[in-house]
């Protein structure tokens, strides 16, 4: 870099850290310059560390974490549409028994559900479409369907008493990620960019992937306030990495762009800037400057997030099949892996079609198939590299589905459950969770979360509460009010913590 | 953050506010106490009864000097050393400490020596000063009103104003602030030239007069709007908004008062008189999403459309979280949720129910464009002359009709269809019972899938077709064709093959059509011929079965069959949807050329049969149809008219139409509601207006038999000048678009929680203007622009930018960065690509590909639009809800309503600025034509300048770009293929030289990417 301008830079921030009260542009300068050595020359190679995640800090609040924090990254494996914990992990024997006779009384009366079923009174009951076993020394139920998370159960902490307000997939996964049903609110990764900044500055330090089953017919919408900033500044924002070969919007150069002609017209746009700096002395223009070198590294740095020539063969094996075909949940997942190890802070992988209305015995397979192998491979290959100590993976979606039946008993290809939203199950990994061990639980038919019941509110805590982040004291003030992630509400469930 | 806390304050007060010292400062409850209490106390001490702890409520005077609870008193006037509220806040001790540690809230010692000191001076309780009566502040004869009140302030602090920009900087400052465009260097040419005192003025009118304005405008205005092209949501279907959107451009263009544009885009229905224009204006409150979701109850669904109308309204006209008090009374205003739903009320009256995801949900307006209203005209004018003809045709054919009917009753004797006889009829699985009436019927145990093969010997001289009839039966399902979960059938194929009487041979009759009386989505009767054991014919219609069906299979060939030969059908039900088998059935054959289901032919025989007089309604008709049409002229004539009023009918279809406002003829009864829940309803109220918030002269007048009885009533209000709230609202969103942020920075929230002006006067001066106008929003842009406040450079001295950074003194003219639709116009503008058509359908210029696609799993797809479409102002591109426009940074989701602009900087924007082909397109096209004008490369660089920039390269800039021209050249020289991509130049056209065209785009890409151009200053 230019000496002029590191000098520029220097200066500006010196200025910056010296006073309290900024406008915007400068404070989103603070944001790209807070950090110890920003000119720093090792960093203008594009190179990440080599596997392990570099300390140092991007942005963030003076005072945050609030205490030391047992994981310093989150990856969100998010199910969206519900998947079915009475099928998956939550084994009911009385379902067995049950199967086909209506659902006794005293389990769901006068509760809400979907106009799909209405009152819930004299429905039928359907056993798991699938046998479970159990494994591991901590003998977790599995359903067969899910063969290799089978094999890590030991690393996982089971929840099986979540539990949540909303019954429509939208209203539901907003409130999961940002503690409000209707969307404007900040949600988990924004907030946590926003209190603990990021650990790159080549990359965004929240990060949203999608992914759908092949040949699903109930995938959901993926809406951009899944992964938005709501009040707070759009830099919070998750960015959406798209699933093909440009991540990232308007990455590629135009066709006839060449790179020495970018970096040479790069140049002189942060010369002119610089004089330009010198007649009116805004501090905003060099934030200008330093959002144009970001923007030219990200166009390095991207494309060699992406390429995964480096990675060893068995390491690409391990995340199943599909590992190398863009929009997969298989890539996604080694994405996510490559993008903490860069310093990304979190990454939320959203996989949809899980909503089996009519398809439990013919999609539900799919879905498992598609997504099963990656989780558990993230989870091991996490833990090979060290890093699932301070990582924490999620596993789940915005609720989980009805016991009793949507459909005709008689008519098993169309056999289906509806939204459950009383009990449903989400598995964590590393980042200072509990290994082994299953908390909370639903009643005997799974309908309801009876022993440790987990509010969405209290999960939301929770995770804060591992990021070293007190959730009642990382607000933000909109409208004159100071929101957080967990609105009003929210305890952190200790018995989990290792 | 708010100015008076902690390190802030520190640093701010010194220019802000005197700092606290000793007792000679006078404390003001609106700008030094409200503030800490509304922070800190408000919260347990404030509105809310729900939360209130110790039966002391600090906001309201009367309640906060008597005793509470525990007997002891907050506030004694005068006296702080008898007030608990001085000895709490000052108390070390947790136990007693005020606000307490557990709250997470502090109160610095300025705020705690503010309180006393307020207390010491009378504890005088000011009205929220947002609610005090607007009173036009006295000024000095002479100077400008703003610079007056601005440099009133200024001197008082000892700050010197800026100098006036310069003229070029000026002029680019304005025209991007009225238009969104960049002056054309003729404009500047003929601004620079023009001496006279007029000269600004002339130019501020001449702009102001450009259609550009209202544009400008209008984006503002659909992120309050919350506009889209799209419902949201599942779904997220395309609606037709946008004739609305071009009634708000023309409204700022024609400068309709804002007191029109307020009650016709509230209430444009409810006027005593309303044209087609206010109704059309209503459609604002109808931009919210819809969610078309599956399960979803349509009552939520609609409960949500009101809230959304009520809370944008609340946060447009009012500047008030009104949404705080959906679940609770409000915790820092006094709002209660009593008058959440009070408001609430107004909306409440729309006939929409909230079912299903229409995004032409009624009551909708339909608004032809110019050409549609041409054509329609057009149309109209045609089927008027035809429908003339028909009828004297038909009165001249009356006299032939007796004849006409005897021939009919003699040609129409034959029946067309004669049903079988089957001689066997098996199943695989049922049994099949052939009856006396002919029919078939099903019994047995049903199974999930079943084929039938039935006999019959063959009849007549020729058989063009064969019909099969499905009828009910009681041992149906539901009394309907099959015994399916449903009664409905899958027939997945029909066959028929002819066996010889002689040689036994069978042979297939292939057949060329099947048409149904019913087909049901997906299921086509074709599908039953096509030898596709997963495709059929079936009949279901969402409910249980009223009529019989139908088939008629029309074979390729008539056969002709010999005496002996039999028939032998098959019909299989090999569907994945079990048991939709079909259990009652006869088979006909017919030998008319093109036999088909209906039985008119029949039912005509009978009707002749019948005397006129005793015919039904039906049979006249059906006699009347098939006499006309038995006339070459008149069926001619029919078949024009009938043709004219398809066009018609599809023309009206294709309309745009704009979801609009109405009031249900029934009053629906409106309850508050606990949290919210839709479910929830606790006590009923009536429409009201919020009392704290009506001056006291407006609550007598609404009171009994005037009370406000529907939305035209609360629009007035919001109009009216006893309110003094929306105009101080309104006019500080106009600031903040041409100052960068508005004298209230919180342009959402004007309640307890929002900031005090830093220019109290001014703002209410503007105010009383908007006021006193009649809500003339041109005549008060015109003063906020020729004010020499705005006028001033924007240069940024160090002493100032230590005290003021934000330039919320107004000691300097603002800069910030533009937003960025205003970018993406300029650079069109400049480099002269943008198309200038005002209003319109949606376009959909340059985004990446597969945006909406990955977002809508392939259910949208995204088409560039070829030509125009993608250079035209940004105002225009389509809006989808759930994925908005790529290239837009910084922008609301248009979800909710949004008045106040977000500006961040992030390296995303860079890469869509230096990215985005239309800025290549726009760089080429702007290089192309300086290279056509043969200019020097100075002179090149010089036009590029006063195009984007507006002004003269310095000598150093020149030299910038003229030698990264020079370098950039060399690069592309070695490098050919890529100049010509970039160039769009033919390797085999030699006219250009590619690297030189290369680098020059280079240039122009550098200069549109410069922190000048993306920054109005």
């Amino acid at each position: 870099m230019d000496p002029f301008v590191e000098h520029q830079l220097a200066l500006t921030r010196r200025e910056l850290l010296g006073r309290t009260g900024y406008g915007i542009g400068t404070a989103a300068l603070a944001g790209l310059l807070n950090r110890d050595g920003f000119a720093d020359d090792s960093k203008k190679t594009g190179k990440p560390n080599d596997g392990a995640a570099t300390p140092r800090r991007v942005g963030g609040l003076p005072n945050v974490p609030h205490f030391p924090a047992k994981a310093k990254r989150v990856i969100y494996l998010f199910m969206n549409g519900g998947p079915t914990h009475v099928d998956l992990f939550d084994w009911k024997p009385k379902l067995q028994e049950l199967h086909g006779k209506p659902l006794p009384e005293g389990y769901a009366d006068n509760k809400r559900f979907s106009t799909m079923t209405g009152n819930a009174q004299g429905k039928l009951m359907l056993a798991p479409v699938e046998p479970f076993q159990q494994h591991g020394a901590s003998g977790a139920w599995v359903s067969s369907f899910m063969p290799h998370t089978a094999r890590i159960v030991d690393d996982l902490c089971f929840v099986k008493s979540m539990h949540t307000d909303a019954v429509n997939h939208a209203p539901a996964i907003s409130f999961l990620l940002s503690g409000a049903q209707l969307p404007g609110r900040p949600t988990l990764g924004a907030w946590m960019s926003y209190g603990l900044g990021s650990e790159t500055e080549e990359l965004p330090a929240y990060v949203a992937l999608t992914s759908v089953s092949k040949g699903t017919s109930c995938g959901q919408i993926f809406y951009e306030f899944y992964w938005g900033s709501g009040f707070l500044p759009s830099r919070y924002q998750g960015v959406k990495f798209r699933g093909g070969n440009e991540p990232v919007l308007y990455l590629s150069n135009p066709a006839g762009m060449t790179p020495p002609v970018k970096r040479d017209m790069l140049d002189d746009i942060a010369e002119l800037n610089r004089q330009k700096l010198g007649v009116t002395g805004d501090p905003e223009i060099s934030t200008r400057i330093a959002q144009y070198e970001m923007a030219y590294r990200m166009q390095t740095s991207v494309p060699e997030l992406a390429d995964f020539a480096n990675e060893p063969k068995e390491v690409l094996e391990s995340y199943g099949p599909q590992v190398l075909e863009p929009g997969s949940f298989a890539r996604n997942c080694l994405m996510a892996r490559r993008l903490i190890e860069r310093g990304s802070r979190c990454v939320q992988l959203m996989h949809a079609g899980w909503d089996q209305h009519n398809s439990l015995t013919t999609e539900l397979y799919n879905q498992c198939r598609d997504t099963d192998q990656p989780s558990a491979a993230l989870v091991q290959d996490l833990k090979r590299l060290g890093l699932l100590d301070d990582t924490l993976v999620i596993w789940g979606g915005e609720f989980g589905r009805t016991p009793f039946i949507q459909g005709k008993l008689d008519d098993r290809p169309r056999w289906g459950r509806d939204h459950h939203p009383y009990a449903f199950t989400t598995w964590m990994a590393g980042g200072g969770v509990k290994p082994g061990i299953t908390f909370g639980a639903s009643d005997d038919l799974g309908i309801n979360a009876v022993i440790d019941p987990v509010h969405v509110h209290d999960f939301q805590a929770t995770i804060m509460h591992l990021l070293g982040i007190d959730h009642t004291r990382l607000t933000y003030r909109f409208q004159g009010r100071d929101f957080r992630l967990t609105d009003v509400h929210g305890n952190v469930v200790s018995q989990i913590l290792a | 953050m708010r100015w008076w806390n902690g390190l802030i304050l520190a640093f701010l007060l010194p220019v802000v506010a005197a700092p606290v010292r000793a007792e000679e400062r006078r404390v003001s409850f609106n700008r030094d106490v409200r503030p800490i209490l509304s922070d800190t106390c408000y919260l347990c001490h404030g509105p809310d009864e729900g939360s209130r702890q110790a039966g002391l409520r600090l906001d309201l005077p009367e309640q906060a000097i008597r005793p509470t609870e525990s007997g002891k008193v907050a506030i004694v006037a005068g006296m702080p050393g008898m007030s608990e509220l001085v000895r709490r806040v000052m108390s070390q001790d947790p136990a007693e400490q005020m606000p307490p540690p557990k709250s997470l809230k502090t109160l610095t010692n300025e705020q705690r020596e503010l309180l006393r000191l307020w207390i010491a001076q009378g504890a005088r309780f000011d009205k929220h000063w947002s609610l005090e009566p607007l009173e036009r502040p006295s000024i000095t004869a002479g100077t400008h009103p703003i610079d007056a009140l601005v440099q009133r302030k200024l001197a008082s602090l000892g700050i010197k104003p800026s100098p006036r920009a310069a003229r070029d900087t000026l002029l680019r400052r304005v025209t991007l602030d009225l238009t969104g465009l960049p002056p054309t260097p003729a404009e500047r040419d003929r601004f620079l030239a023009d001496n006279s005192p007029d000269a600004y003025a002339n130019l501020v009118d001449r702009l102001l007069a450009s259609e550009a304005y209202g544009e400008r405008m209008t984006w503002d205005w659909l992120e309050a709007a919350r506009y889209s092209d799209s419902n949201g949501y599942q779904g997220d279907g395309d609606r037709t908004m946008w004739p609305w959107r071009d009634w708000v451009v023309q409204s700022y263009n024609r400068n309709l008062s804002f007191r029109d544009f307020t009650i016709w885009q509230l209430a444009g229905d409810l006027l005593p008189s309303e044209s087609f224009e206010q109704r059309l204006a209503t459609g604002f409150l109808r931009n919210h999403p819809i969610n078309g979701e599956g399960g979803r109850i349509a009552e939520e669904n609609r409960i949500d459309y009101v809230m959304d109308m009520t809370e944008t309204t609340g946060t447009v006209w009012l500047g008030m979280t009104v949404n705080c008090c959906r679940c609770h009374d409000h915790k820092f205003d006094s709002l209660t949720q009593r008058d959440y739903y009070s408001l609430f009320a107004f909306f409440n009256q729309t006939p929409v129910d909230g079912g299903g995801g229409n995004p032409q949900t009624p009551p909708i307006l339909a608004v032809p464009t110019a050409a549609q209203k041409h054509r329609l005209e057009e149309l109209d004018r045609e089927r008027e002359l035809l429908a003339k003809s028909v009828n004297t045709r038909r009165a001249e054919l009356t006299k032939t009709r007796a004849a006409w009917e005897a021939s009919e009753l003699a040609k129409a004797a034959v029946d067309v269809w004669v049903s079988l006889a089957p001689a066997t009829a098996q199943a695989d699985h049922q049994t099949l019972k052939i009856q006396e009436d002919r029919t078939i019927l099903a019994s047995g145990e049903n199974p999930p899938r079943d084929n039938y093969a039935i006999s019959a010997p063959a009849v007549g001289e020729v058989i063009t077709a064969i019909r099969l009839d499905s009828i009910r039966h009681p041992s149906m399902t539901n009394g309907g064709l099959a015994r399916s979960d449903s009664g409905n059938f899958v027939l997945t194929d029909f066959e028929v093959h002819v066996r010889d009487a002689e040689s036994k041979t069978m042979t297939r009759i292939p057949f060329k059509a099947a048409v149904a009386t019913f087909e049901q989505g997906g299921f086509p009767a074709s599908q039953a011929i096509d030898s596709d054991p997963n495709s059929g014919w079936a009949v279901w219609n969402g409910k249980s079965f009223d009529r019989d069906h139908a088939a008629v299979f029309r074979l390729a060939t008539p056969l002709r069959p010999k005496p002996g030969d039999v028939l032998v059908f098959s019909l299989k039900h090999q569907s994945p949807h079990a048991a939709h088998n079909i259990g009652l059935f006869r088979l006909s054959v017919s030998s008319a050329p093109e036999p088909g289901l209906e039985s008119s032919r029949q039912n005509l025989r009978e009707a002749l049969h019948v005397a006129a007089a005793a015919r039904t309604p039906e049979q006249t008709k059906l006699v009347d149809t098939a006499f006309f049409s038995s006339d070459a002229m008149l069926a001619e004539q029919t078949a024009s008219l009938q043709k004219i009023e398809a066009s018609l009918e599809a023309l009206r279809k294709e309309l745009p139409k704009v979801m609009v406002m109405e009031d249900r003829p029934e009053r629906r009864p409106t309850f508050v509601l606990e949290k919210g829940l839709y479910n929830k309803p606790l006590q009923e109220v009536t429409m009201a207006l919020p009392a704290s918030l009506v001056s006291a002269e407006t609550r007598s007048k609404s009171t009994g038999p005037t009370a406000p009885t529907n939305r035209l009533a609360l629009a007035n209000w919001l109009v009216d000048d006893q309110n003094s709230l929306t105009p101080r609202v309104t006019v500080n969103r106009y600031w903040q678009m041409f100052f960068g942020i508005g004298l209230v920075k919180t342009a959402e929230d004007f309640g307890a929680q929002g900031e005090y002006p830093v220019h109290p006067e001014l703002l209410d001066w503007l105010a009383c203007e908007l006021r006193d106008s009649g809500g003339d929003i041109k005549r008060l842009i015109r003063t906020i622009v020729t004010s020499e406040t705005y006028c001033q450079s924007s240069h940024l001295t160090p002493e100032m930018a230590e005290r003021d950074p934000d330039n919320r003194l107004l000691a300097r003219g603002s800069r910030f960065r533009m937003p960025s639709w205003m970018i993406r116009d300029e650079i069109l503008a400049a480099s002269g690509i943008l198309v200038t058509n005002v209003g319109g359908p949606p376009v959909r210029p340059y985004q990446p590909d597969g945006v909406w696609e990955e977002a809508t799993f392939g259910g949208r797809r995204y088409t560039v639009d070829p030509g125009e479409g993608r250079y035209r102002r940004s105002l225009y591109t389509f809006w989808r809800r759930i994925v908005g426009p790529t290239m837009f940074f910084d922008t609301p989701s248009r979800s909710v309503c949004s008045v106040k602009p977000t500006r961040t900087n992030t390296p995303l924007q860079s890469l869509a600025l230096l990215n985005d082909p239309t800025y290549v397109d726009a760089a080429r096209h702007l290089a192309q034509q300086l290279r056509e004008q043969k200019l020097t490369a100075e002179e090149r660089i010089r036009r590029i300048y006063l195009r984007v920039l507006g002004r003269e390269p310095t000598a150093s800039e020149q030299t910038v770009l003229q030698s990264g021209v020079q370098r950039r050249q060399a690069l592309y020289a070695a490098d050919l293929n890529a100049a010509r991509q970039i160039a769009n130049v033919s390797a085999d056209d030699t006219s250009v030289d590619p690297a030189d065209q290369a680098a020059w785009i280079s240039a122009c890409l550098a200069v549109f990417n410069l922190d000048e151009t993306v920054t109005r200053e």
